[in-house]
């Protein structure tokens, strides 16, 4: 089951970006490297690799640091704790189309809550898809909602397991409690701070559904008409599966592999380097 | 059920105040104010998608009001006319029920045998599972679609059933479960005494991992629910939609209706949030207890 699923899918997808394959009649030609040569010139490409990029840095940067205030403050002693911890896990379960229709409207050009909200304490409203900027930022908001809460439950899992007597040995040095976050709390988390870092950039890197649904008009994966906001699966999407261009698609899908897998070994030598230190 | 068992005492003793921290005084307030920012935070968008569902659909432009109208009836029978919803509910419980339960029994297998026996190659293979988790499945959707259209599978449910029937998170999970819950000595001696690997894993794997593959089965039913992208290529939008995708569609219409796209999507959470609020203290711990534990 694996073999066939997980890895024959990479070998295969491979086979199938070294021809001119149409995804209805099959290979036509086998054309050894010509697709991937073409996706280096192909300023589509590009430039959804260029919003994939914006969009998961603008996420993750804040996700992952909201996170690890919201899991400081989980970690204290609360009253019904268990319930805060499954109200900030919320989000991470409720469907992703439901959450990606939700933001549509509230970031809506011209009937949206939030423009309403701007223009209602004196803002000009903002063109929420139009506008490059703005559209990476309305998706980085869906997926910061979605992905704070989830995160901060495992840096807080962490955090549970730092022993004691470390911040009782700084109280008596007399660390206030900014400093022993920072010198104690952060470094005792640090190899899950970066597992997190390695699933969001794959999961980053792989997102579709959010930028898919906010662009109102259709779903043929385009990502706005100046393709501002459209993200290298949803160009995958487009080139394999509404013009049927099987072969480029693989080609893309290997583009995001390898890139996701530079950005992957780059962590595990963070990690190493870390925990070698520590 | 659970109202009248104490909390597992281990909570109590890895609580700790942080560091130096000033006696349990008074000056928390603001610990709860954040924290119910970020939990009206974490609801507001659900709560809006109600209100929007139930407010009339000239209203949902510009600022409604935020509290529900009376037109979610009204909606919801738009929905109905609109997409074939109840089909759709149909299949995405065929497919989540029938992905959950294979789910569950191929990961307990796998996770029992991955934890409590030896046989070559154990540890190769099982870097192997884990590998595949770490290969991004959407980027194998092209083979994917290629092999399942061969099978003649393009629009019916099994497209969406059969890959998703075992996947390296649930071995992954249940191997932990069985590590954590099963006692080996009692696994040798139930084989010392003659029980077949099946009967041992009916008698004592089962029991004493339940609850582990409870929460399990509740988070591959709601993977499996929630899963857009897959249905969305493979399935067909009228023969064979889900859930996802006939929401989807009331998204893909020529003019923008925000209160027939989000009452499909509150109906679509529903069933989410009904599973999210029985087990939540459950799905909590096991994702503290499960992925924290991969790093350390």
């Amino acid at each position: 089951m694996f073999v066939v699923f997980g890895l024959l899918p990479l070998l295969y997808t491979a086979w199938v970006s070294l021809h001119d394959w149409d995804l209805i009649d099959g290979p036509r030609a086998f054309t050894g490297v010509d697709n991937y040569a073409q996706l280096l010139s192909d300023w589509r490409f590009y430039n959804a690799l260029g919003n994939t990029v914006s969009i998961f840095l603008l996420s993750t940067v804040v996700q992952l640091l909201a996170a690890l205030g919201l899991a400081a403050l989980l970690n204290r002693p609360l009253r019904a704790s268990s319930w805060w911890r499954a109200g900030v896990l919320l989000p991470n379960v409720v469907s992703v189309v439901a959450v990606a229709l939700v933001f549509g409207q509230l970031f809506g050009d011209t009937s949206g809550t939030v423009n309403a909200v701007l223009e209602l304490i004196g803002l000009d409203p903002v063109d929420w898809h139009s506008d490059r900027w703005s559209a990476h930022l309305a998706v980085s908001v869906m997926v910061i909602w979605r992905w704070t809460g989830y995160n901060a439950l495992l840096y807080l899992a962490a955090m549970q397991s730092i022993p004691q007597e470390r911040y009782d040995a700084a109280a008596l040095d007399g660390a206030s409690r900014w400093q022993a976050f920072w010198l104690i709390t952060v470094p005792g988390i640090r190899p899950t701070i970066l597992f997190t870092v390695v699933i969001s950039t794959i999961g980053g890197l792989q997102l579709f559904t959010e930028p898919q649904l906010f662009d109102p008009l259709g779903t043929s994966g385009t990502g706005g008409t100046d393709r501002q906001f459209q993200t290298l699966v949803m160009y995958l999407y487009e080139r394999g599966f509404t013009e049927y261009d099987a072969g480029y698609a693989a080609a893309v899908a290997w583009a995001v592999v390898a890139i996701s897998g530079i950005v992957v070994l780059v962590n595990f030598g963070l990690v190493r380097r870390m925990v070698a230190r520590s | 059920m659970t109202v009248t068992t104490p909390r597992p005492a281990q909570h109590r003793t890895h609580r700790k105040p942080d560091a130096a921290d000033s006696p349990r005084g008074p000056l928390r307030w603001w610990v709860y104010a954040l924290l119910l920012a970020v939990g009206a935070a974490s609801i507001f968008p659900l709560y809006w998608s109600f209100v929007v569902a139930s407010s009339d659909g000239a209203d949902a432009s510009g600022l409604p009001s935020l509290i529900p109208g009376p037109h979610l009836m009204e909606n919801l029978a738009r929905v109905v006319d609109t997409v074939d919803f109840w089909f759709a509910v149909q299949n995405s419980l065929i497919v989540a029920s029938t992905v959950a339960v294979a789910n569950v029994t191929l990961s307990t297998f796998a996770g029992f045998a991955f934890a409590h026996l030896r046989f070559p190659g154990r540890n190769t293979l099982f870097l192997v599972v884990l590998g595949t988790a770490m290969v991004p499945a959407q980027l194998g959707v092209v083979p994917l679609y290629l092999v399942v259209s061969d099978l003649g599978w393009y629009g019916r449910l099994e497209a969406v059933i059969v890959p998703a029937l075992a996947g390296a998170f649930g071995v992954f999970w249940m191997r932990q479960a069985c590590e954590q819950a099963v006692d080996p000595d009692l696994v040798d001696a139930a084989r010392l005494d003659g029980c077949s690997v099946l009967r041992v894993i009916w008698h004592v794997v089962v029991p004493a991992v339940r609850p582990q593959a409870l929460v399990l089965t509740m988070l591959t039913f709601l993977s499996a629910w929630n899963d857009f992208f897959w249905p969305l290529i493979v399935l067909d939008p009228v023969r064979s939609p889900t859930v996802q995708v006939v929401v989807s569609e009331l998204a893909s219409g020529y003019f923008t209706d925000y209160a027939l796209m989000l009452t499909g999507a509150t109906l679509g959470v529903l069933p989410v949030l009904v599973i999210f609020v029985l087990l939540a203290r459950r799905i909590v711990t096991g994702i503290m207890h499960g992925a924290g534990q991969g790093v350390r």
